[in-house]
């Protein structure tokens, strides 16, 4: 076994004792969360209510110090959190809740970073044509040096090859987190759907869908903050970084799975054809929306090898993941079910990833501002 | 991880803890502050029927040459309780008691700040003062250095930690989460808590109290944290600058309004309010930290989210000035202001009384 590097640690068996300490119906632990100023890192802060609340409107709008999330100035740094998601707390337990929340200026405008306000509206606006999202986020784990989790120090394990899906110490590394998130997902109502080992070892995916318009970006968001927090527990660190280690080594997508009720029909199949043609013709502005910084991010990983597209060209294909999009061998058959868009970062908002991808398949050239 | 004061094996405790206990043998933490004005002591006495109110705990007393309080040839000194809580690490129906403390001619002690702030309180009663204290603290390993830190150096710079989540934005959460829950089983109105900016440093809010309420939920939630940070081999500190450098101080900031605050156009109060602190700010700073504003002179400098100790200044939404009105407060032209003078390791006794004193009753 590799040596570890964990800072502050400490027993989980003392914390046992006051975590089972009984309490009262009328003091209600809510963990709000949200997203800072960076548009991946995730924040939270706790507070008492009287009532269990039962849905996300029972929590009152509260308000951070901005200036401390990269998010506002220090003159002026008051910003409103308004729960939007509510979620059981695998933590905490009992009645205990976790809440989602949309960042709002002191003005009352949608903070730089919340790229919900806008895919909630789009998503009303289409919702009767039923789209349905699945996404397969890939992360890394990292020991608290940085290192992957697991690796030699000061070296690399053999090349990729037996890892994938592998079981074994000497095939995966970093496994009790996964197993620990999943049943943490299924406990708070998060929409998991599956999970593995990926091509690097000490990366992982799991899938969360299939989720109907804004439940999309609701539960990804919801598993990333479960996610960071598990690991935390374990003492390890997650990375959404699409390349966390240049070379010949996998980077990490968040490949995003895209049907309409159209589509997952009997003949469906030209419907999705129709998709992939408006698609090809918006690739740049596609790969602006699919990480947080522009496309900078995603050109460390979409280079045309390690199973991603190029990301200067569109390319679609039937069970190719060489491909911008993957039209998968069971759909071509059956003649109507889902695409795979394969280009989303790890480290993308789901809800711009979901609202753009709606946009341009079903709003056409609708510009942003009409909504 | 286990070193010189860590017994290890917790799971062995939980067999005698787990004993069944007489109703005629209930246990009493008596808690008092020493005579640094921040250090906490305690002593345990065994009662003979289940106290209800403070006063069903007889009148104690103890050594005060060893608890900096007074002389050896003249040290007993009194503990007189003063609100009861439900005992977290006991259980069942044992307690812990807050006492006041009184020198042998039964004058109260030096750092005994509540008699007079409890006297303010009575006369302010009409008004229905509220308080909410936010008690920043560091969580420091055993030799000194704040926890998760590496040995003989330094985190990233801050920026990724508040409100952080993550084995390397944040450390020592388990304390915070015992505490927590600690507080509440306690029936301390523990009200929140977060990561603060500084990586090791926590927050928690304690609130809202009505009067003489705030200092003591605050004093007890304080104690509940130097125990448990203790089940956890872990050393907390109130220090307000523990780590010079590009690093947070802590702070108490005290949230305060009257019921005239509270109310429609209460906005003006605020500010009649404000306009008598400005006119006392040297006064408030002496109250502010336990040296009379030495400790807090390392914190207030005009930086990391501080106003400087030299001036007075009040804005909405402003985190470097000494009072700031939440924009929410502004909009809906009522509720409550922020002083954001008080040191971490101040005494809300003394906090809460000079508030009181110089915006209602105008001394």
């Amino acid at each position: 076994m590799t040596s570890r590097v964990v800072s502050g640690e400490t027993d989980k068996s003392v914390m046992q004792r006051y975590m089972t300490l009984p309490q009262s119906s009328d003091a209600v632990m809510v963990e709000y969360f949200w997203i800072d100023g960076t548009g991946e890192g995730v924040r939270s802060k706790g507070r008492t209510l009287s009532t269990e609340p039962k849905k996300p409107e029972d929590c009152p709008v509260w308000n951070f110090d901005g200036s401390s999330t990269y998010q506002s100035e220090g003159t002026n740094s008051d910003m409103y959190l308004v729960p939007v998601a509510l979620f059981r707390d695998p933590f905490r337990l009992g009645n205990n809740k976790l809440v989602l929340c949309e960042v709002l200026k002191y003005n009352k405008v949608p903070a730089e970073t919340n790229n919900r306000h806008t895919c909630v509206k789009v998503m009303e606006k289409i919702k009767s044509t039923k789209p349905w999202f699945g996404i397969e986020q890939e992360y890394s784990l990292m020991d608290g040096d940085g290192y992957p989790l697991g690796w030699p120090k000061n070296g690399y394990p053999g090349p990729q090859g037996p890892y994938y899906c592998g079981v074994g110490s000497n095939k995966v590394f970093g496994r009790d987190i996964v197993e620990a998130h999943y049943r943490a997902c299924l406990y708070a109502g998060v929409k998991i759907c599956g999970c593995n080992a990926e091509v690097m070892p000490a990366q992982w995916e799991f899938q969360v869908g299939p989720c109907e318009g804004i439940e999309m970006g609701d539960h990804l968001w919801a598993a990333r903050y479960l996610l960071h927090r598990v690991a935390e527990d374990f003492g390890v660190v997650i990375t959404l970084d699409p390349k966390p280690i240049s070379g010949n080594w996998n980077g990490a997508g968040a490949h995003t799975n895209y049907s309409t009720e159209a589509m997952r029909k009997p003949g469906g199949l030209a419907i999705m054809e129709e998709a992939i043609t408006k698609l090809s013709k918006k690739h740049d502005e596609h790969i602006r929306a699919y990480d947080p910084n522009q496309g900078a991010d995603n050109s460390r990983r979409l280079t045309g090898r390690h199973e991603t597209s190029s990301i200067k060209d569109f390319s679609a294909g039937v069970a190719n993941r060489g491909a911008s999009i993957r039209i998968p061998r069971q759909v071509a058959e059956d003649g109507y079910g889902y695409l795979e868009d394969r280009r989303p970062s790890s480290n993308c908002d789901p809800y711009s990833v979901t609202e753009i991808i709606i946009r341009t398949t079903l709003l056409d050239d609708l510009p942003l501002c009409s909504c | 991880m286990t070193h010189g004061n860590d017994t290890g094996n917790k799971q062995l405790m939980e067999k005698y803890l787990g004993l069944a206990q007489p109703d005629d043998g209930i246990m009493c933490e008596y808690i008092w502050i020493d005579g640094t004005g921040e250090g906490i002591r305690s002593k345990c006495r065994t009662v003979y029927e289940e106290p209800k109110k403070p006063t069903d705990c007889p009148i104690w007393n103890f050594d005060g040459s060893s608890t900096y309080q007074a002389e050896g040839s003249n040290s007993d000194m009194y503990l007189y309780p003063c609100a009861i809580f439900s005992d977290p690490f006991r259980g069942g129906k044992n307690k812990l008691v807050l006492c006041e403390v009184f020198k042998y001619n039964k004058k109260p002690a030096e750092t005994n700040r509540r008699k007079s702030c409890n006297e303010v309180m009575e006369r302010a009663k009409a008004t229905v003062p509220w308080f909410g204290i936010e008690q920043e603290y560091t969580l420091l390993d055993y030799d000194g250095h704040p926890f998760g830190w590496p040995k003989n150096g330094f985190p990233g710079p801050q920026g990724p930690y508040y409100c952080g989540v993550g084995a390397n934005k944040v450390y020592g959460r388990d304390i915070v989460e015992a505490h927590y829950r600690a507080c509440l089983y306690a029936g301390v109105q523990i009200a929140g808590c977060n990561a603060e900016v500084m990586p090791a440093q926590w927050e928690f809010q304690v609130g809202p109290c009505e009067g003489i309420k705030m200092g003591d939920h605050l004093w007890i939630a304080r104690y509940i944290l130097h125990r448990v940070a203790e089940d956890f081999g872990i050393v907390v500190t109130l220090d307000p600058k523990p780590m010079e450098g590009d690093w947070n101080g802590a702070g108490a900031h005290c949230n305060y309004s009257t019921e005239a605050m509270r109310n429609d156009g209460g906005v003006k109060e605020i500010e009649k309010a404000i306009e008598k602190l400005s006119k006392h700010h040297v006064r408030h700073i002496k109250a502010y930290d336990p040296r009379e504003g030495k400790d807090n002179e390392r914190r207030l400098t005009g930086h990391h989210e501080t106003s400087s100790i030299h001036d007075f200044s009040a804005g909405v939404a402003n985190r470097g000035s000494s009072i700031r009105i939440p924009r929410q407060v502004a909009e809906d032209g009522k509720g409550y202001l922020e002083d954001r003078r008080p040191s971490s390791n101040c005494d809300p006794y003394a906090v809460t009384e000079v508030l009181v004193r110089t915006t209602v009753l105008d001394e």
